[in-house]
């Protein structure tokens, strides 16, 4: 006898179907079985009257530690976080100890997530060897592994050759290339946003333009080869109007950001608090309404947390010691009703979207719809409650997050993955 | 001076959070120190029973020696602690040491250290008094309070004079803090140095910038030079020591383009033919050595000032 659950009254938002209207949902097993009015039947009912039901979450980019770190985090850590979030699927990221650079690491990382049995594990494997931006790494052999894409990050890959061939590589199994934009030699030793604040403060500064040019090198590139390329953490005005440039001239480009880079800004670290201490760093309040912009105007693909975790020890350091991190993966939809609905930026189709089809669609995998016999992946979510984050009931190991002691409004009341209730709040 | 003005601060970390009639009166504080070095018997039990840790994470000759000088001097014992010889070697961290240092009972923590925030992170994580000796780039305030004092001692007042500042503005703590204390003291402060050792921003803080000492020499009333680090910087920001000194070194030829009672200041160490040529330095318009010496009043004042702070907030 298969397993149902029927989400009863719940206010369906289906954003690549157009759906939006008070509507049940019944899960046979894994898949979406009816959609409708649907009567009393053997199931467990979950009422979701007065809620929001949504395709699963998908985050695009987190950071589960596992292999090298399991003190900041695993990948059961994390995942659990990732449910607590209403993620039913995240894509980690190979920057690990050792890299994820070959097949074995692949299926490490599947098995790990699968024994964890939260939130669906894609992983993302490097570009190069060790991720050292010389040699190709083996991206044949990780994509017959079910790698999801590749990338180097925490580091942009920094020879445009390496990058071309990489492109032309990577494109052969049709995979996704996604780069974190950071010129190392524009960087520096910067450890926040360029400008008035880092003088203030005496910190050595990342220009924007660190960012920017590797971008802008990087559509040259596609342009050239025309493979899908995705942008990591866009930051800056500059990296928008690059991106809006591209998408114009039909190029497979695609990006996504980060909620404290919709929230935050490099005025924040005024007090040397290393919980600002990301990378890219927190720019200005005119980057914050640039993204803010973009993200209106439908060019900003997905929005993605970059869950960064590390121990408070490590964090508790000079500023100029501290590691690069935020860690966000179970407040981020909250923060993105912050960032996006609640000053009218945008309404909730569009910000779903945003977590739904449109990340899916950069992976391109079949995930992100609740059509009838589509995967059963949920996410119910109280558009209402207002509740306090509070870093000390994470189930992630870390607790590196500024958003620590926010009032915030919209809560994941009940996640679902592949018909399985995976989290549900009390 | 206002009698019941109260100093409240049991910390100095930077000159950027105090008023102008606070560093007036770590001013007047240290000015009644000064008469201290002329008496025969040079110490006040001010600071009797007290310990001072010097905590200096990076090398120092001037700033060290007067801390330690004038805690002796009041009266308190010093612990003097260098990195090379500490368990930093062994991988303990900043807070770690300092609270170790604490759980011996100290009561005043004078810090420098390579990295900006450095105080601010120690203020918050131990119970002791923290005064920066200088963090990163970000701030020295006492090598800006003795600066001021110096300028006030010689000139009366810094209202309404032109103060030059040349050289690597970018990684300089003593700048950043100079322009605090002239802007506060109503001076006007002209940034000189090649774009490339300009930080960005800093005309928001009140002062002109200039890449050409020349043009804005005649209109200054003191001119600080700062030290180039070659070692830190090594062409990437500026191609050589002979092409820096040409343009923004403070030659003989230039002191005769300016104004006749220039005052001639240097934190120090200098780099005699770098940024000054040996004759302006030893020259008589240059009162290098007379900052050192009203360092050692101003550190005095200093630490009598936040182990009262301490009273206060506590």
């Amino acid at each position: 006898m298969t397993t149902r659950i029927l989400i009863k009254n719940g206010r369906l938002i289906d954003p690549v179907n157009k759906v939006d209207q008070v509507t049940d949902v019944l899960i046979e097993g894994d898949r979406v079985a009816q959609l409708g009015s649907i009567g009393t039947c053997d199931a467990h009912i979950i009422n979701a009257a007065g809620k929001i039901v949504s395709p699963g979450l998908i985050d695009l980019h987190v950071h589960f530690r596992q292999p090298g770190d399991e003190e900041e985090e695993t990948i059961a850590s994390g995942s659990a976080a990732a449910v607590a979030g209403g993620f039913t699927s995240v894509v980690c990221m190979p920057n690990t100890s050792p890299a994820v650079d070959e097949a074995t690491a692949v299926e490490f990382v599947h098995r790990m997530g699968r024994q964890a049995r939260k939130t669906y594990i894609y992983v993302m494997g490097a570009i190069t060897k060790d991720r050292k931006g010389k040699e190709l790494a083996e991206i044949g052999l990780m994509s017959q592994a079910g790698a999801i894409g590749f990338t180097d990050d925490g580091c942009g890959v920094q020879d445009a050759g390496t990058m071309l061939r990489a492109m032309k590589y990577v494109s052969m199994f049709d995979r996704v290339i996604s780069q974190h934009c950071q010129d190392d030699t524009l960087a520096g030793r910067g450890v926040m946003n360029s400008g008035f604040c880092a003088t203030k403060l005496g910190l050595p500064g990342i220009d924007p333009l660190a960012e920017e040019m590797m971008l802008w090198r990087d559509v040259q590139l596609v342009r050239k080869c025309r493979c899908r390329y995705h942008a990591q953490h866009v930051s800056t005005a500059g990296s928008i109007k690059i991106i809006r440039e591209a998408k114009e001239m039909g190029l497979p480009v695609s990006c996504e950001v980060a909620p404290h880079h919709l929230l935050l800004t490099d005025e924040m670290v005024c007090n040397y608090d290393t919980n600002y201490k990301v990378n890219p760093p927190l720019r200005t309040k005119a980057d914050i309404e640039i993204l803010q912009q973009a993200i209106k105007d439908g060019v900003i693909d997905a929005l993605a947390t970059d869950h960064a975790p590390h121990l408070m020890s490590e964090k508790e350091l000079e500023f100029l010691a501290a590691p690069f991190g935020i860690a966000s993966l179970e407040c981020a939809l909250p923060l993105y009703i912050k960032a996006l609905i609640e000053p009218g930026i945008i309404d909730w189709p569009q910000m779903l979207a945003m977590l739904t089809y449109r990340p899916a669609h950069v992976l391109n995998v079949e995930k992100g719809r609740l059509g009838v016999g589509d995967r059963a992946d949920v996410t119910v979510i109280d558009p209402t409650a207002e509740w306090t984050i509070d870093t000390a009931k994470f189930a992630s190991k870390s607790r590196n997050c500024p958003y620590h002691g926010w009032t915030v409004k919209g809560k994941v009341t009940t996640t679902i993955v592949a018909g399985e209730i995976r989290y549900s709040a009390v | 001076m206002d009698t019941k003005f109260q100093w409240r601060h049991k910390h100095l970390i930077g000159l950027a959070e105090l008023s102008r009639q606070e560093i007036e009166f770590i001013l007047d504080t240290a000015k009644g120190f000064e008469e201290f070095s002329t008496r025969s018997v040079k110490k006040a039990p001010a600071l009797r029973g007290k310990v001072i840790v010097n905590m200096f994470f990076e090398d120092s000759t001037r700033t060290r020696n007067s801390f330690t000088l004038a805690a002796n001097r009041l009266n308190a014992d010093v612990i003097e602690f260098t990195k090379t010889s500490s368990s930093v070697n062994k991988g303990e961290t900043l807070i770690d040491t300092a609270k170790n240092l604490e759980a011996m009972g100290v009561d005043i923590v004078v810090i420098r250290h390579s990295a900006g925030g450095a105080p601010k992170l120690l203020s918050r994580s131990i119970n002791a008094c923290v005064v920066n000796a200088g963090d990163g780039y970000h701030e020295h305030p006492t090598q800006a309070l003795l600066d001021a004092y110096t300028i006030r001692k010689i000139k009366g007042s810094l209202d309404g004079l032109t103060i030059g500042i040349v050289g690597d503005i970018a990684h300089s703590r003593v700048a950043r803090s100079n322009i605090y204390a002239m802007t506060k003291l109503g001076a006007k402060v002209i940034l000189v140095g090649p774009p490339t050792l300009m930080p960005a921003g800093i005309s928001q803080l009140g002062v002109q910038v200039s890449h050409n000492l020349d043009e804005v020499l005649e209109e200054l009333d003191v001119i600080n030079m700062l030290r180039i680090q070659f070692e830190r910087l090594g062409g990437n920001m500026f191609p050589s020591v002979r092409e820096y000194s040409h343009f923004f070194g403070l030659t003989v030829d230039r002191m005769k383009r300016a104004r006749k009672d220039i005052l001639v200041m240097h934190p120090g160490p200098i780099n005699r033919g770098v940024e000054i040529e040996s004759e302006v330095a030893d020259g008589p318009n240059s009162v290098i050595l007379q900052q050192v010496s009203n360092g050692l009043a101003v550190r005095m004042a200093v630490l009598f000032l936040v182990n009262q702070g301490t009273a206060i907030t506590s």
